[in-house]
């Protein structure tokens, strides 16, 4: 049930609350997919944490939790071709992308089936298959090679497009800046989404930077730049759209901020002691999958029952990626030592 | 005296520098706030303020850029990379600046700060958390570089590298911080470029530094059974590197094992050999060893992981080598 007082009372410091509503194009069978690809990003992450309690998973591992909406209603527009730039909360994307989680589950659980051969772990999760660039460890130093690909279809003239992904935390990289200034100059197919859940770690990003609406940089290069409620699965798909659309026809890049929350710790252990985590209370009632799903009750383009099958069929996913991962799954071989730090076979010890 | 971890050594020897000079101040991702990730700062920022202690974006190439600048302008900074695998974003203004302002400029300016930089192999954070990039510094003139081991050692030399009036890079194994030791309650420091031998013997000399002190003195404890009798010398610092205690150490056993968790190819180990065959290629009676890393990327499985570096088995093995 919505509760409108806590939602009154969040608009009044949630500046990029924006309110639900059906973009046109947009339909209901692609909005069941839409959510369905939310419950299976919620379940797997809800799932990974008890597994990292159980040392059946370690690294850093950083949920993408109520952040859904961001990655589902900008990749899924993707075709196969197109590119997906990550970060360390990089699950979600991937999923977005129609990645597969067995191989994802496989590959945080270390073993030789999973996506980076046990190498690489959560914050390294790519497949190159689906155009997923991968996951990066080092904040906000993917960004410039993802905008790498957009040169290439620049390139190449094919109407092929990039969507870069980083946080409020990455955006001060300069690097980032930097990529910025040569996609808008020459009109390279990308687009910069900056996921702005506010928090860096520790470090509440309006004590970091003078400007806090972040979509302003884009701005600032040049680029036609947004502002989205990053809770509103519909503005973000309707914004992006008209991103990609710009992107594919040649005229260059669009930047999209989407402002959010980080309602969590950072990583699997971190307790958010930092932070006064009672302000995150009101958020929970727009949290994205809960919102989606009771603006699709309202107005009938599902029923309660239809959206509980969609979760419990995510569970399921959920679960048999775990099986998978745990009992179907092997420990890379010592002789693979040296495999992969040089391409085609070729080592060098 | 009393007894501490290293991390508290590295805080004590903050907390004291930063009263004694209104010039030393922290900057680096969440070191304020929440103290770093290892809770080494922590407490500081209530303590100097805001403008001592400073949370930075994440802009290490910038922020780490500042620092130099301000050291140029008088400043003591300490800056903090919180892995040393991402101290590649500020390299420019570490290799290009702050090595090279006081030669450039003919000795008007010098350069006063402390880079911190936790690194090493550990806990399964895979290739871009888990490096030992220490080795690349030692390439460049201008720069000092240092890797204390013990709370002690930590605590008075972190101290003195305050103190210097040019760079220094810290190195911090975080396998270390958990390390116990004694540390005087009064003020002390431990001079930049003095090694210190951690086990005598009279058989074989094993070189080692940071946490592979560790693993060289475990190694040393075992073969000390078999009665072989190692000296272990932990060099604390590698820029400047004292040969003098090696040599001395290699006149007496004739055999030494250099080990660093550095990938072997093109790390100080074969730059410590090479100076060791040219000082005194006639005290050995056994060709020299070197032990480090495999070439390879650190990886996410904790198996691999576990087979990069050397191992006490891999030292033991060195050791007798010398005597093959
Ligand atoms: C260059 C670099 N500096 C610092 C870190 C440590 N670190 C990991 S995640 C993170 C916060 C990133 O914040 P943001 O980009 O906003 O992403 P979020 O975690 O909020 O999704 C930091 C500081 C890092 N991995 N890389
Ligand atoms: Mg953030």
């Amino acid at each position: 049930m919505k509760d409108s007082k806590c939602i009154e009372e969040l608009k009044k410091e949630f500046d990029a609350y924006a309110e639900m509503y059906s973009p046109e194009g947009l339909d209901r069978e692609e909005q069941i997919r839409m959510y369905s690809i939310m419950w299976l990003m919620r379940k797997f992450e809800e799932a990974v944490k008890p597994l990292w309690m159980a040392n059946k998973v370690h690294g850093y591992y950083h949920p993408y939790i109520t952040e859904e909406a961001i990655a589902t209603a900008i990749i899924t527009q993707l075709k196969k071709e197109d590119y997906v730039g990550s970060t360390h909360r990089g699950h979600g994307h991937l999923i977005a992308k129609g990645g597969n989680i067995n191989k994802m589950m496989a590959e945080l659980f270390g073993k030789e089936e999973g996506y980076n051969k046990g190498r690489g772990g959560s914050m390294h999760i790519s497949d190159m298959s689906i155009g997923m660039l991968g996951a990066s460890g080092i904040v906000g130093a993917a960004v410039a090679p993802a905008v790498g690909s957009a040169l290439k279809s620049w390139i190449k003239g094919t109407d092929d497009v990039t969507v870069v992904f980083f946080g409020d935390g990455g955006a001060n990289a300069g690097s980032v800046s930097e990529s910025m200034n040569m996609a808008a100059a020459w009109k390279l197919p990308v687009i910069f989404v900056c996921e702005n859940n506010q928090w860096a770690i520790a470090t509440d990003y309006a004590r970091i930077t003078g400007e806090p609406d972040l979509y302003k940089r884009g701005t600032g290069f040049g680029i036609p730049s947004y502002r989205c409620d990053g809770y509103n699965i519909y503005q973000i798909w309707e914004t992006a759209k008209a991103a990609i659309e710009r992107a594919r026809a040649g005229e260059g890049p669009t930047f999209i901020e989407c402002k959010t929350m980080r309602m969590l710790g950072h990583h699997a252990t971190d307790d958010s002691w930092y932070r006064d985590m009672s302000v995150c209370d009101k958020y929970w009632e727009i949290e994205p999958i809960k919102r989606m799903g009771e603006f699709m009750v309202e107005n009938k383009l599902a029923t309660p029952e239809e959206l509980e099958a969609i979760e419990a069929e995510a569970m399921k996913k959920v679960e048999a990626s775990i099986e998978y991962a745990d009992t179907q799954c092997h420990e890379p071989s010592p002789d693979t030592f040296y495999d992969y730090i040089y391409t085609d076979g070729e080592v060098i010890k | 005296m009393s007894i501490i971890t290293l991390r508290e050594s590295i805080t004590q020897a903050l907390r004291e520098e930063m009263a004694l000079d209104e010039n030393v101040f922290i900057m680096g991702c969440d070191v304020g706030l929440r103290g770093n990730p290892f809770g080494i700062t922590k407490g500081l920022m209530n303590e100097y303020g805001e403008k001592r202690v400073i949370d930075t974006p994440i802009s290490e190439a910038a922020f780490t850029g500042l620092g130099v600048g301000a050291a140029i302008a008088g400043m003591r900074p300490l800056v903090e990379i919180l892995y040393a695998d991402w101290i590649t974003l500020p390299m420019d203004n570490i290799v290009n600046t702050a090595a090279k302002t006081c030669y450039m400029f003919g000795g008007q300016a010098n350069v006063p700060i402390v880079i911190r930089a936790p690194f090493g192999v550990g806990g399964g954070v895979a290739a871009q958390h888990s490096q030992n990039n220490e080795n690349w510094f030692v390439h460049v003139p201008g720069l000092k570089v240092i890797t204390p081991s013990t709370p002690y050692d930590m605590k008075g030399m972190l101290k003195s590298a305050i103190r210097d009036n040019g760079p220094v890079i810290c190195f911090e194994h975080k396998r270390n911080y958990s390390v116990k030791g004694e540390v005087p309650d009064g003020e002390y420091l431990v001079p930049i470029g003095k090694a210190a031998i951690r086990k005598t013997g009279t058989d074989c000399t094993i070189v080692a530094y940071s946490y592979m002190t560790y693993v060289a003195e475990a190694a040393a404890k075992e073969l000390e059974k078999d009665g072989i009798s190692c000296e272990v010398i932990d060099l604390r610092s590698l820029l400047p590197l004292d040969y003098d205690t090696v040599m001395e150490s290699i006149k007496k056993t004739s055999r030494v094992v250099v080990v660093t968790e550095a990938p072997l190819r093109g790390s100080i180990a074969g730059e410590i050999v090479g100076e060791i065959i040219d000082r005194g290629f006639d005290l050995l009676d056994a060709p020299p060893q070197r032990l480090g890393s495999k070439n390879s990327p650190v990886a996410y499985n904790e198996g691999l992981e576990a087979m990069c570096t050397p191992k006490k088995e891999d030292i033991i093995a060195a050791v007798r080598k010398t005597f093959e």
